[in-house]
């Protein structure tokens, strides 16, 4: 098997933008490892329009917004190959991977970059009673079924879960036929982006019931109704608040997850917040050369922050390589702490020499804060203090920090991130 | 006109038809699920037990102190995974350590070997996440883990191999026994006739042996609710932890499994319905928190999926293995609950002897006692997993990513004797889709290869047989 500089898991949005990025910035020995039979990952089936706003100033649909990326792969000569699973990662970025054709093969690369996406979570892990028929998808799993290969899971739907591919599919299944009966969502607040709720559920009539699970699933052999009660503060079903619903599908959008088997398998160390590794300003994990980037980092919001995030990722890499592969030093390195309301910041640490001039840092908030203030301290000293009139946990935050402002104080130790009311 | 009619594809029906297929005679297994190990067998704790639990003498004893004795040799010859790896039962309260004694002597007398009682200290030392109540337990280290599945669909295919009839989506609606003495089996579709008939109807053994007999039975469901774990959390413990027995049966376990996982549960909940799998919140809590007195902080928030089964019990609390008195000809297999994984195979051979006493037959020759398994990938070397694709480009294709198994296992799967034909039937012969996501990817995958190899419209593909349906219908201008 030919050698790699730069070896890339998962074509979807992240790889292929790290690769586009890693090409341009010099590198012209890169490859993308793609599991599926074509590149673009999830946004193949996102047959729905709204990507590319920050990143083309226009408004695309997730294959479109693909095939720029695809595009730029093909005509920059970036080597993929696709049906080809990357089996293991090692600590000294031998990566190992499998297809059809090639049979097993290892390529010892100079730099990885992890973009392996998310996985949605399942209906096991969610805990619902009740039997286990035909009929329940995660809403990725329906989103695949209806957009790819043309089929319909039934006419009937509830939705638990008020996850961005909930709502699209909500609206999906609507444009299809089907009358989807309700979203239920465990939370006091909803999971997904405010203009999914209003262009997917609000604009058909669909009611969303905030503080709302499902307690029993009918049907032994395919679905035939569910129940969904209301929930308390302790979010447990409140006695005699239950409703019952038939239907012939249930779709789940409760919640995505990093898919880092992979890296958990390779020593890479994990955040428990996000599901994803601990990353540096550079996007690098805690071994040397291996990075993150896009939804199996953190989940994003949208798309082009994934993009904007992979194409550092790339050109990290790439000076990495260039730099000739040397050991990272976390000597110096400013840590960044998510406290009062916000959860967690990427990236988690910062060398101010080498971070860039500006370095966006991405997090989310815990609850639905209205009218407060991002803060951000420098050791106690309060410099940001932004108000924002709404922060949701469906929704990323960010704020900038200026690469001059941190060398200025050469004793910084840490970097707060809060939300506070006033 | 079959010899004999085996009623119910469980381990029983399928363990009887293992035996019997051995012989000259024409013997049929009919199973109203559209796969083999639809039912009991198919959810439960899938444990080897050792067999100090029963009552000495009973036929539980010594059916499951034979059966784990047959169980090395045969899921060799099946080539099914098998791990012994002992279990404990563990005591919390001072004043029950007599108990645990009794529990050891009950062993001896039914004739189980190696049975050692372990003071505190030793307990915690050999699984260290046991209660900090731990006041001792009793090890029997020839207690295992298996895979049900497994066991089952390699008994029937053996069967089948030997010239067994399966006829699947066939649910036995009445039976009468004519004055020529022969059974007129009617079904859903059509009537058969045998000479024989072996009820292993699992919890409907007793409507199966009241069609007939006047001498009525009763067979109460036991519904256990399991939770299953992540393989992040499969080394928890090391054997099979039991707390001490109880009249309701043995009580929550906690459990590797055979595949890695971890396994918590059964419930005992008494129910009337015999479809009645559906899980509870409220048994979901009780095993999580009975579990809890005996293996301390178990990671609960690892849990990857829960079900319920049912376990058939019959009023006499014993195994009913025997032909009925009002009813020559007709023999029950009844009451099956725990230890019945563990027995079948010594179940298969007692009915096969009551058979012999009433029907001179003869061995057969070249009979098949040996079966390959699903080809794995799991494990291979880069050199063997090259060979193989080389063989066959499918196992280079990985469709099912958490459990990473390939198209070639999928493959083996549809196209072997008795062969899947449905999702479940999938993912218990190659453990596709039963990962950490639970099919979320490659169902669909799956579906195409089922609808490819079968040549089945995505409409006719079906979770498990009947109406469990995946898609409706086509999109809009499709």
């Amino acid at each position: 098997m030919k050698s790699y500089d730069i070896v890339i898991a998962g074509g979807g949005p992240a790889g292929l933008a790290a690769a586009v990025a890693a090409k341009e910035a010099g590198n012209d020995s890169i490859l993308i490892l793609e599991r599926d039979k074509e590149l673009g990952g999830i946004l193949n089936q996102c047959i729905h329009n709204g990507f590319g706003l920050h990143t083309f100033r226009e408004e695309l649909t997730g294959p479109e917004y693909a095939d720029r990326f695809k595009k730029k792969v093909s005509d920059l000569g970036i080597d993929y190959k696709l049906g080809t699973m990357v089996m293991d990662i090692a600590h000294d970025k031998t990566v190992t991977a499998m297809n059809r054709e090639d049979g097993m093969f290892t390529i010892p690369a100079k730099a990885v970059i992890l973009a392996m996406g998310c996985r949605e979570r399942a209906r096991g892990a969610l805990n619902i009673p009740g039997f286990r028929p035909a009929g329940i998808f995660s809403a990725g799993c329906a989103q695949r079924l209806v957009n790819i290969e043309g089929y319909m899971p039934g006419k009937e739907v509830v939705i638990l879960g008020s996850g961005d591919i909930g709502l699209i599919m909500a609206r999906r299944m609507t444009l299809e036929g089907a009358n989807v009966k309700v979203v239920a969502e465990l939370m006091p607040y909803s999971g997904g982006l405010k203009r999914n709720i209003v262009q997917c559920l609000d604009d058909y009539g669909i009611p969303l019931k905030l503080s709302h699970t499902v307690v029993d699933i009918e049907g032994k052999e395919h679905i035939k109704a569910v129940t969904i009660a209301e929930v308390g503060p302790d979010r447990k079903p409140i006695p005699g608040t239950e409703e019952r619903y038939t239907c012939d599908t249930l779709l789940l959008s409760c919640g995505l997850i990093p898919e880092n088997e992979l890296s958990v398998s390779a020593g890479i160390e994990m955040s428990s917040v996000t599901g994803g590794p601990i990353v540096n300003e550079s996007l690098e994990t805690n071994i040397s050369g291996i990075f993150a980037c896009g939804n199996v980092l953190h989940v994003h919001d949208l798309v082009d922050y994934v993009s904007e995030e992979a194409m550092r990722a790339g050109q990290n890499a790439v000076k990495f390589i260039k730099n000739g592969c040397r050991e990272g030093s976390t000597a110096g390195a400013v840590e960044i702490v998510a406290e009062s309301g916000a959860r967690y910041t990427v990236p988690k640490t910062i060398d101010p020499g080498r971070m860039e001039d500006l370095l966006t840092v991405r997090f989310r908030v815990g609850d639905v804060y209205k009218d407060s203030y991002v803060s951000v301290y420098f050791d106690g000293e309060r410099v940001v203090h932004t108000k924002k009139r709404i922060m949701s946990p469906g929704e990323m935050e960010q704020i900038v920090l200026k690469k001059d402002e941190l060398i200025k104080r050469s004793n910084l130790k840490i970097i707060t991130v809060k939300i506070e009311h006033e | 006109m079959y010899d004999v009619m085996i009623i119910g594809a469980g381990v029983t029906g399928a363990a009887v038809a293992w035996k019997l297929a051995e012989y000259d005679i024409k013997t049929c297994v009919l199973e109203k699920c559209s796969d083999v190990c639809e039912g009991t067998s198919k959810a439960n704790s899938a444990i080897i037990h050792a067999g100090y639990d029963a009552e000495p003498g009973s036929l539980k004893a010594k059916l499951n102190v034979r059966g784990n004795e047959m169980m090395d040799e045969l899921c060799e010859d099946l080539d099914i995974p098998f791990k012994r790896i002992g279990s404990l039962v563990v005591c919390i309260y001072k004043d029950a350590l007599p108990g645990l004694k009794e529990l050891c002597e009950r062993g001896e007398k039914n004739g189980v070997k190696g049975l050692k009682l372990l003071s505190r200290e030793e307990a915690l030392l050999a699984e260290p996440n046991l209660s900090d109540e731990t006041q001792g337990a009793l090890f029997a280290p020839s207690a295992g883990i298996i895979c049900p599945f497994e066991l089952n669909i390699a008994m029937a295919e053996i069967a089948s191999m030997n010239g067994a009839e399966f006829k699947l989506n066939t649910e036995v609606q009445d039976i009468k026994k004519d004055n020529d003495g022969l059974f007129r089996i009617f079904t859903n579709n059509g009537e058969y006739k045998a000479r024989y008939v072996v009820n292993a109807a699992g919890v409907y053994a007793d409507v199966i042996h009241n069609m007939v007999s006047s001498g009525k039975m009763h067979i109460t469901q036991r519904r256990g609710d399991y939770c299953l774990l992540d393989k992040q959390a499969g080394a928890y413990v090391n054997h099979v932890i039991f707390p001490q027995p109880t009249e309701l049966g043995k009580g929550v376990l906690v459990a590797p499994t055979v595949h890695g996982n971890l396994i918590v549960g059964p419930t005992a909940i008494e129910t009337e319905d015999k479809e009645g799998t559906a899980t509870t919140a409220q048994g979901i809590s009780e095993l999580t928190q009975k579990a809890g007195n005996h293996v301390k902080n178990i990671p609960m928030n690892k849990v990857i999926t829960s079900f319920a089964g049912l376990r058939a019990h019959e009023d006499n609390n014993d195994f009913i293995i025997e032909e009925v008195r009002d009813v020559p000809g007709f023999i029950d297999c009844a009451g099956i609950e725990s230890p019945g994984l563990t027995s079948c195979p010594a179940i298969g051979e007692a009915v096969c002897d009551i058979l012999k006493s009433r029907m001179n037959f003869k061995k057969k020759e070249n009979i098949i006692t040996k079966r390959k398994g699903v080809r794995r990938t799991e494990g291979l070397s880069t050199e063997e997993m090259n060979a193989l694709i080389k063989e066959n480009p499918a196992y280079g294709n990985v469709i099912c990513r958490c459990e990473s198994i390939t198209e070639g296992e999928i493959l083996d799967a549809i196209h072997r004797p008795l062969g899947a034909r449905t999702l479940d039937g999938i993912k218990r012969r190659t453990r596709a889709g039963m990962g950490r996501c639970q099919a979320g990817f490659c169902m669909p995958r799956t579906m195409e290869i089922l609808a490819r190899e079968l040549g089945l419209l995505y409409e006719d593909i079906t979770k498990s047989g009947g109406d469990s349906n995946i898609v409706a219908t086509r999109t809009k201008g499709r």
